[in-house]
């Protein structure tokens, strides 16, 4: 039997009970929708953590300053004089270290004519710019040269710039860090808030001697109290802490037992906790929306199910004119894929509805993808398949004589 | 000699009942020539449906062979019959059969939907047969508009689209006044003159007398066999 004649008459039986084949359908609009809503969320909330994960810089971990005891008080971590930036330089030569940047930072109060405002000042090298993926909006950024002869220079963060200078444009504009004259030489790209939900924009870089001497201090000419750095890979990540934890012991001469004097933080670790988290949630929503789709696909069989009870003797009737079993599996089955096929489509609509109203009343990042709807539409036919073809099997497996005498 | 249409050879058929195996005809042969007239007769019981649901191919017999134009098909599988009810023979019902959704042009196609004919050649085939039946003019009604000697000369047309050799017709007028059942045994009085092999049951006299051989069954067995005096020439 020809496949066009099985599609005109599928849409016959469909449209012979209307209320019906709405009502099936619409189990099957449901669970679609719900498939693509709750994926355009989920993807959504992935993509905003991936955003601002990749704001922060990437495969990144610190090397803080161990802690010291003095009169029984003890510092905290970064407290102590225990790294140098010979440690950054050693640090930089191992295999695996992209990026290595030592920084010194902490809250200062900046001054431009009468305005003040209080921000975090980062003392560091170039590399840290790379590191944390920092691009530069307005004028340039500071180079090795700068740090060598410790020269007044700063790149201002978004948030600064807006709070000193308000509309004026920073760069060449002179201001102060603690009564020094700072040249500011750039301003900063834009990053928005890190997972804390802290200001990333709320800095000043300055080269790192220049902190040391005229911000900050320093008990040693040299020492630094954490250096950042940025490994090839998240999987070479650990690999690259080992590498460094043993050079660093065998920098500062520690023997076997003696605990470190140094401490590491993995910053990605939190980002991707986060980020697992998120695929978590947006795996869950899939697998709650997958159970209506469900639910939609057992309505279509109890409704195939009731129609090859009530069309028992069209059946008769088309087997005894020479309608094969395969005919009329055929037949039905295309009945329960068309009603799917049509549930879906509707449910695609209705889900890309829902999901871009969500995103302009809430303001809440969805992200639509073509295979999101490609999945829904696959596991649409797979349950049309799957939920018909008993019902189906029912209808082609009848007794033709049985069947006709059937009222 | 020609091949007989039909042979039967100890053609026998049991159904499972609650009360142990019931024979239904037991052990039955018949041969049909081509371009006979049959009318099979007898009491209700007497196994003349059962008889006739094996001729159609609707069903399979428990012993003996059935011969259809030379081909044995006692052992035949569903879906072999399933072509034989397509191509070889046309059958007819008593309640006419027809689907109530489809026109009586798409009813009288459907055969040929299931033969494989493209969507042309069905529609010249069901205009022809409708013709010939002399429902042309209702070709797109649905068979709610119609009478039933109508309806059954739709179901006719049914039988005769995919131009089989042999008519089957069990109780055809059983639902129609006497009137309109003389209408439809002078369709099938034609169509045999044409050359098609009718065979039909009945057990109204009357309409017997239109054959020009009847065969009696009682019990399961045929009890009489004989040519019709009162055939038409």
């Amino acid at each position: 039997m020809m496949l066009k004649a099985m599609l005109g008459e599928a849409w016959l039986a469909m449209g012979a009970n209307r209320l019906r084949t709405a009502l099936t359908m619409l189990g099957m609009v449901i669970g679609v929708g719900a498939v693509v809503i709750m994926m355009a969320i989920g993807q959504g909330a992935q993509y905003a953590v991936q955003q601002t994960i990749s704001t922060m810089g990437s495969n990144l971990f610190i090397v803080l300053s161990g802690s010291f005891t003095a009169a029984g008080v003890r510092s905290g971590s970064a407290g102590g004089p225990t790294l140098n930036v010979a440690d950054g330089e050693a640090i930089a030569e191992l295999e695996g270290v992209v990026n290595v940047a030592p920084t010194h930072q902490g809250r200062r109060q900046l001054v431009y004519g009468s305005q003040n405002w209080s921000a975090n000042v980062v003392g560091t090298t170039p590399p840290y710019l790379e590191a944390r993926a920092w691009t530069i909006a307005s004028g340039a950024a500071f180079g090795d040269s700068d740090v060598r002869s410790a020269t007044r220079v700063a790149l201002l963060g978004k948030t600064t710039a807006q709070n000193l200078f308000g509309d004026e444009d920073p760069v060449g504009k002179t201001m102060r860090i603690q009564q020094n004259p700072f040249i500011v030489i750039g301003v900063l790209g834009s990053k928005g808030q890190n997972l804390d939900g802290n200001d990333q924009d709320d800095t000043v870089i300055i080269p790192l001697s220049t902190a040391q001497r005229k911000v900050f201090g320093t008990p040693f000419l040299g020492s630094v109290r954490m250096i950042m750095v940025q490994a090839e890979s998240a999987d070479s990540m650990q690999r690259t802490m080992d590498n460094v934890t043993s050079l660093l012991r065998q920098r500062h001469r520690l023997r076997e037992g003696v605990p470190d004097d140094f401490f590491m933080r993995n910053l990605s670790a939190a980002a991707e906790s986060e980020a697992e988290t998120t695929r978590t949630m947006s795996i869950l929503l899939g697998a709650i929306a997958s159970i209506s789709l469900l639910v939609g696909g057992i309505g279509i069989m109890n409704i195939m199910l009731v129609s090859v009870t009530e069309r028992t003797r069209e059946i008769g009737i088309r087997m005894a004119i020479g309608a094969r079993q395969k005919d009329i599996l055929t037949q039905f089955l295309l009945e329960a894929v068309m009603i799917s096929f049509a549930g879906c489509l509707l449910g695609l609509v209705l889900g890309l509805g829902v999901a871009l109203a969500i995103n302009a009343f809430t303001g809440m990042v969805i992200v639509i993808s073509g295979s999101a709807a490609l999945v829904a539409f696959a596991v649409a036919a797979t349950v049309g398949i799957f939920f018909g073809w008993y019902p189906a099997r029912k209808a082609a497996r009848l007794d033709p004589i049985e069947a006709l005498r059937y009222q | 000699m020609t091949e007989p249409v039909i042979r039967v050879v100890g053609l026998g058929k049991s159904y499972e009942t609650a009360a142990g195996l019931f024979p239904a005809l037991k052990g039955v042969d018949l041969e049909v020539r081509p371009g006979e007239f049959i009318a099979i007769m007898g009491p209700s019981g007497s196994g003349k449906s059962t008889f006739m649901n094996l001729l159609g191919c609707l069903d399979t017999p428990t012993s003996g062979d059935y011969f259809l134009a030379g081909q044995n098909v006692a052992h035949m599988d569903k879906d072999a019959l399933a072509v034989l009810r397509n191509r070889t023979l046309g059958f007819v019902f008593q309640g006419f059969n027809l689907l109530p959704r489809m026109s009586l042009q798409d009813n009288v196609a459907l055969p040929l939907v299931y033969s494989g004919a493209d969507k042309e050649t069905r529609r010249a085939a069901a205009r022809e047969m409708l013709d010939k039946v002399g429902l042309g003019k209702y070709a797109d009604s649905l068979p709610s508009r119609i009478s039933g000697g109508q309806q059954q000369r739709v179901a006719i047309a049914r039988a005769l689209v995919n131009k089989p050799h042999l008519i089957l017709a069990d109780e055809p007028t059983g639902n129609l006044d006497s009137h309109t059942s003389e209408e439809i045994m002078t369709l099938f009085s034609e169509l045999n003159r044409e050359g098609i092999t009718v065979v039909l049951v009945t057990h109204e006299p009357d309409i017997a007398t239109h054959a020009r051989r009847q065969v009696r069954f009682l019990d399961g067995h045929i009890v009489s066999d004989h040519l019709t005096e009162a055939a038409p020439a």
